[in-house]
């Protein structure tokens, strides 16, 4: 055990395949509550796999099969009878890629809270803003709502798709390198983001950015070749690797 | 250098197939350009207000031929409202549902060789089924859903092609906050992927109601100046009105003009469904860009 903090999502020897190509072997992590967790290493490594295992994304993968266990709050949410759609509203998801639908900024937002059941339009007015501005976006975008999410710079898509992910009020953000496609400030300021969104949510971020995740992050695993080789606090990892591989990775020895 | 060289030596050829390949696009253009040009200033006086909305008399000799035209209307309607839902409805399924193993291929080559298939086979087809074993007579209930088979495939196929058009990161954007499949599909799918499907099918339908083959075992009446009361009748239609009038016609010179006037209004019909579908694309390509 690394810390003593709360638990939030417990794997227990994680192994997820494609076909019979083994990408994750045995993974066993403990991922602490309200903190940012970093996922490193070389591409290919099995991070995205890993994330996506989280919220049960790599079900809709037709070749991907998963084993093993991984309990968030306790509940093993690969048990059978595991109701998908509350799993994934509870563990939200930003993509690599910003995927704003071709629908006006208001209906980005609205999108999540209607598919679980949200009418009232005063409700649905509330949780947009509340969500835009858990995302930083709504100064900007505030008198044009009704405008389509397609017109907004990347930087702002990305943040669309944040706030469209706080919108349905999960526990758990997963984002899977957020900000790789970004310029230089529109990067900062998902960071910034991060650091704010800490206090209230488990973070899982994905990076091959280390300057980026020795930044935002507490607690930091290295990923390689489908392994977990360390795991541990962010500072600690990045100052006194207690393992040769992690050592090389973050000197920038391969990878 | 050697790159001078070789396009020296490749320059003749270069040319020659250029220009042959420019005279084979140039011809088809002039042989549809004749086409036209020639329906449309033999077809253009026997136009009027009373020959759009007349009944034919005398063998067709006179009147008009708004049978014809009500005739075809229904009948592309009818194939609309049945070939529509169930093409989309197949499509659907077959992209977003279907487990992509050999069993779906096996499908999707049935409905493109289906798509291959002569009318006049579909003709037969629907006579078999419709006319003689469900027993709906020459009709247009016959008529429009042999139409509807023929078009089935086309309708199929293209909005297929337009489910597939809709990035699979908007299904996962959507999966990923709880959407079920059909939410995501109904959703963040559909609305995107109905356009395409639209202009696809249009497409399909126009061709539709410019078939004589199929039409002809199923619904077309030679004769009927009439307006159809009930799907059960029959009803004459512009292409079966046209091929009557061409090849069964004892006064030929005399029927010419109409010939022409009858092919002038088909034309314009398939035409007009066509600039339609044009029109729906050119507006939803901009409206939808990822
Ligand atoms: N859909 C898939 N089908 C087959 N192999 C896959 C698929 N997705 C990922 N992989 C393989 O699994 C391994 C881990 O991939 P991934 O989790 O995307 O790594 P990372 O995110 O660390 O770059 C890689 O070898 C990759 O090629
Ligand atoms: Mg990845």
């Amino acid at each position: 055990m690394v810390t003593n903090l709360p638990t939030k999502i417990e794997t227990r020897d994680l192994n997820v395949y494609y076909d019979t190509t083994q990408a994750l072997f045995g993974i066993d992590m403990v991922i602490p509550k309200n903190q940012v967790t970093a996922l490193i290493g070389p591409s290919g490594c099995g991070k995205s796999t890993f994330l996506r295992s989280l919220n049960r994304m790599n079900d809709i993968i037709l070749n991907a099969r998963t084993e093993g266990t991984i309990r968030i709050d306790d509940q093993d949410i690969y048990a059978s009878g595991v109701d998908l759609a509350d799993l994934r509203r509870r563990v939200g998801m930003v993509f690599q890629k910003s995927n704003p639908f071709p629908k006006s900024l208001y209906e980005n937002v609205v999108y999540g809270p209607k598919i679980h059941g949200v009418r009232d339009r005063q409700t649905l007015d509330e949780l947009v803003e509340k969500s835009l501005q858990g995302a930083g976006l709504w100064e900007e975008v505030k008198d044009r709502l009704e405008k389509s999410a397609m017109e907004l710079s990347g930087g702002q898509q990305q943040r669309l798709c944040i706030a469209r992910a706080l919108a349905v009020e999960p526990e758990i953000l997963l984002m899977d390198e957020p900000a790789s496609a970004l310029d230089p400030k529109s990067t900062a300021r998902i960071e910034d983001l991060i650091g704010e969104l800490r206090e209230n949510y488990t973070i899982v971020i994905v990076t091959h950015n280390m300057q980026q995740a020795a930044r935002v992050s507490d607690y930091t695993a290295f990923f390689y070749e489908g392994h977990l080789i360390e795991f541990g606090e962010t500072q600690t990892l990045f100052t006194k690797p207690g393992n040769q591989q992690t050592e090389d990775y973050i000197t920038g020895r391969f990878g | 250098m050697r790159l001078t060289n070789q396009s020296k030596q490749r320059l003749p050829w270069d040319t020659i197939i250029r220009w042959c390949m420019r005279f084979i696009a140039y011809s088809v253009v002039v042989a549809v350009g004749y086409i036209l040009f020639d329906i449309v200033v033999k077809g253009v006086g026997s136009i009027s207000w009373e020959f759009l909305t007349d009944y034919p008399r005398k063998g067709g000799t006179e009147g008009g031929i708004l049978p014809a035209i009500m005739g075809t209307v229904y009948l592309t309607a009818g194939a609309i409202i049945v070939a529509l839902p169930l093409g989309m409805a197949s499509a659907i399924y077959l992209s977003e549902y279907a487990s992509q193993g050999r069993f779906t291929r096996m499908i999707r080559l049935a409905i493109v060789t289906l798509a291959g298939v002569p009318s006049i086979v579909f003709g037969l087809f629907g006579l078999g089924l419709f006319v003689l074993f469900f027993n709906f007579g020459t009709s247009i209930l016959a008529g429009s859903l042999t139409l509807a088979f023929m078009i089935l495939p086309t309708i199929i196929v293209s909005s297929e092609e337009a489910l597939r058009a809709v990035p699979r990161a908007l299904r996962e954007g959507s999966l990923a906050l709880g959407a079920t499949r059909w939410q995501t599909i109904s959703r963040n799918v559909l609305p995107y992927a109905l356009p395409g499907m639209f202009t696809g099918s249009i497409l399909g339908i126009g061709r539709a109601a410019g078939e004589t083959a199929p039409i002809l075992l199923t619904v077309a009446a030679f004769y009927l100046p009439i307006l159809p009361s009930s799907v059960f009748d029959q009803v004459m239609a512009l292409p079966y009105h046209l091929y009557i009038l061409a090849t069964q016609h004892p006064d030929t010179t005399k029927v010419l003009p109409l010939q022409y006037g009858t092919a002038l209004v088909l034309l314009v019909l398939v035409t007009a469904f066509n600039l339609v579908a044009i029109m729906l694309r050119m507006r939803f390509r901009k409206k939808y860009k990822w």
